[in-house]
């Protein structure tokens, strides 16, 4: 039970290659010709790719003036471009080298959480893209706070988004750290100051033009490898699906059993608790929703999430295959795992630095040594570009959201604004490196699960309300909102994976896995009726200029353009 | 609160039809992939064998093959909605436009 917690985030990832790195170092010394130069390669091609973005960071710091720029790459990015940058703020590399490596595991129970990951976005698509970009200019509080008080609507906002922006880069920056550490050698420390100077680098001077161009490299890089892979593995067997399935029951441990379901979903309130996380925390990622803003209209948003939606499930279908080829090619050959106690080789959690390692040792199979060295780069960069999508969304909400409309209450000068945002850049860097260091061997896997919880629970609700309900008003997003994000957080702290697994205590408080199911419930309930209980005059003007509001989301009429020029 | 013109379009025969056929159909798309999903993880949990069971004559399982009708399922339903808005919503969007201006 307790793995379906873990897995969804795939962050399984981000744990377990804590306990597996020890146990890396040694065969890494028997190889040592070998392992040497497939790690120059790496190297090579990361730095490759670290030179080719820092000189479009250069170009875009030259053309980055305004700070419809800086958030918004000047609301100059196509529907498809935007959709592949989309797909590359998403596709992190926990769920590249997780999934695969659950596959790899378990077979059939990969399966149910790529399905979970993916099924947020039509939900995106129908009820919130198109009004997102009709109603807002940078950030998803200009459009949660449309009609309703700035000040305590944004206050709500940034909070969410400060919240969600630090657990899931906290959990990103040290599952960077310890695959980096596995990957390239590289001392934990380093690889940490590494990422985080480099995200602080992207986003501090190339804003929004200089990450959506690395999220889109990265993106066509990862999309890249991952079809070659697959494509491999495809023709090994002829192109039937059957064959390799058929290969892979016969030689993984669990037999037959990795064609089915294997009682990680077996509480079905967890499972569908896990599943709105999923699906509707989606719809309520800050670093997601900002991404609405950079092309021109509503239909470039809508195609933007079409396309994304195509290259995500893609994505996932090559996991499926990768971890299918995974067992196929690497379960019957010794080389590439480390015996146990007694010379007993476990062909599952024996494999080189554990289970997610499986892809990676998949393209040294397919490919040859210059090949792992690719996909090694390619996770590195994947890191890379997820992480500074999450710090560009938790800078806009200090300088956009509370400098500007909190402090400043609406008269922040724009260069002002803009310079705000990349010294909060700068921190939230700086803040992560020493939270990825503190937090080197704490268990962070729930960390990308509270996050999505939130999102679901506070952000989304919110959002949705804000946009679609007549009634809704302050006091009822404010309670409602603020309701949903503090019992996320509560349930999170009391359910096993931090209150037992964490803190040390012997009987969890909270029987679920995940929250949302119950904090979405208290967020939306709380939400409906305290702005139902709001009579003052405020409510009753902001219910008055619903109207207003909804003509502009729904035609995009009077919308504001992030073109300047 | 409201001005003129945004009344005149809130009486608008046009606005009126666009409003209510798009959320309708946004809505029920969204209750489809909801109740596809749900219902995925509600055979996974509690209908097994029956997500074990062969199909096809191989080793491949009904839920595989159930599991990649998800996937292909969502991308399919954002396609649908996108080929629904790009022709019906965006030319009632346009005439709309056009008498208000």
């Amino acid at each position: 039970m307790r793995r379906l917690l873990y897995l969804p985030l795939a962050a399984a990832l981000l744990g377990a290659t804590a306990t597996y790195a020890v146990s890396w170092a040694a065969p890494a010394m028997e190889g040592a010709v070998d392992r040497q130069g497939l790690n120059i390669a790496a190297i090579a091609m990361f730095f490759l790719f670290v030179v080719g973005t820092l000189f479009i960071t250069y170009r875009a710091a030259a053309s980055s003036k305004s700070a419809a720029d800086f958030y918004a790459a000047g609301g100059g990015i196509t529907g498809f471009q935007n959709g592949l940058a989309i797909a590359g703020d998403y596709m992190s590399a926990a769920s590249f080298l997780g999934i695969s490596g659950l596959v790899f595991a378990t077979g059939f129970d990969g399966l149910i959480y790529s399905i979970g990951f993916l099924v947020g976005w039509p939900i995106v698509l129908f009820l919130i893209a198109e009004r997102l970009r009709n109603l807002g200019k940078f950030t998803f509080a200009d459009v949660a706070s449309f009609r309703l008080d700035q000040t305590q609507i944004r206050i709500l906002s940034a909070t969410g988004t400060l919240v969600v922006v630090a657990f899931y880069l906290i959990a990103q920056m040290v599952g960077a750290g310890k695959l980096i550490q596995l990957l390239f050698g590289l001392e934990y420390l380093y690889a940490v100051v590494i990422v985080g100077a480099l995200m602080i680098v992207y986003v501090a001077f190339g804003g929004m033009k200089a990450t959506t161009w690395v999220q889109i490299i990265k993106a066509c890089l990862l999309l890249g490898g991952a079809t070659f892979m697959a494509f491999m593995v495809m023709l090994h067997f002829g192109f039937s699906p059957e064959a390799m399935f058929a290969e892979a029951v016969r030689i993984h441990p669990k037999g037959d059993d990795i064609m089915a379901p294997g009682g990680m979903v077996s509480d079905p309130i967890s499972a569908i608790s896990l599943g709105l996380a999923l699906m509707f925390g989606t719809a309520g990622l800050p670093h997601i929703l900002m991404r609405f803003f950079t092309v021109s209209d509503a239909q470039a948003a809508r195609k933007s999430v079409f396309y994304a939606t195509g290259f995500i499930a893609y994505f996932y279908i090559l996991t499926f295959i990768i971890g299918f080829g995974a067992i196929t090619f690497l379960m019957s050959d010794p080389s590439y795992y480390t015996a146990g106690a007694g010379g007993v080789i476990n062909q599952v959690t024996g494999l080189l630095g554990g289970t997610n390692m499986a892809a990676v040792h998949l393209s040294n199979a397919v490919g040859g040594s210059l090949f792992l060295g690719f996909i090694s780069a390619v996770a590195f960069a994947t890191i890379l570009a997820v992480v500074a999508g999450l710090t560009l969304a938790g800078a806009s909400a200090v300088s956009h959201d509370l400098y500007a409309e909190v402090i400043a209450r609406g008269r922040a000068n724009e260069q002002k604004e803009v310079n705000i945002s990349k010294m909060s850049a700068v921190v939230i860097g700086i803040v992560s490196i020493i939270l990825g260091y503190i937090f080197e061997n704490q268990n962070v896997a729930f960390m990308v699960g509270l996050a999505f919880a939130v999102a679901a629970s506070c952000n989304f609700p919110v959002l949705l309300m804000s946009t679609m309900w007549k009634g809704c008003t302050t006091r009822g997003a404010m309670v409602g909102g603020f309701l949903g994000l503090i019992s996320a957080v509560i349930m999170v702290v009391l359910s096993k994976a931090v209150w037992v697994q964490t803190l040390g205590f012997s009987q969890a408080l909270f029987p679920y896995d995940n929250p949302a199911l119950f904090s979405m419930t208290i967020a939306f309930v709380g939400i409906w009726a305290f702005s139902r209980m709001d009579a003052s005059q405020r409510a009753k003007d902001e219910v008055a200029s619903y109207d207003a509001q909804y003509v502009r989301s729904e035609t995009g009429i009077g919308a504001a353009s992030a073109h300047i020029h | 609160m409201v001005s003129a013109e945004q009344e005149r379009i809130l009486r608008n025969p046009k606005f009126q039809e666009l409003v209510r056929t798009r959320s309708g159909f946004a809505w029920t798309l969204a209750a489809l992939m909801l109740a596809i999903y749900l219902g995925f993880i509600l055979l996974v949990a509690f209908a097994r064998d029956l997500m074990a069971m062969k199909v096809g004559g191989g080793v491949t399982s009904l839920g595989i093959v159930l599991g990649l009708v998800v996937i292909v399922s969502a991308f399919a339903l954002t396609g649908i909605y996108v080929q629904r808005a790009n022709s019906r919503f965006d030319e009632l969007t346009n005439d709309l436009r056009k008498e208000i201006s």
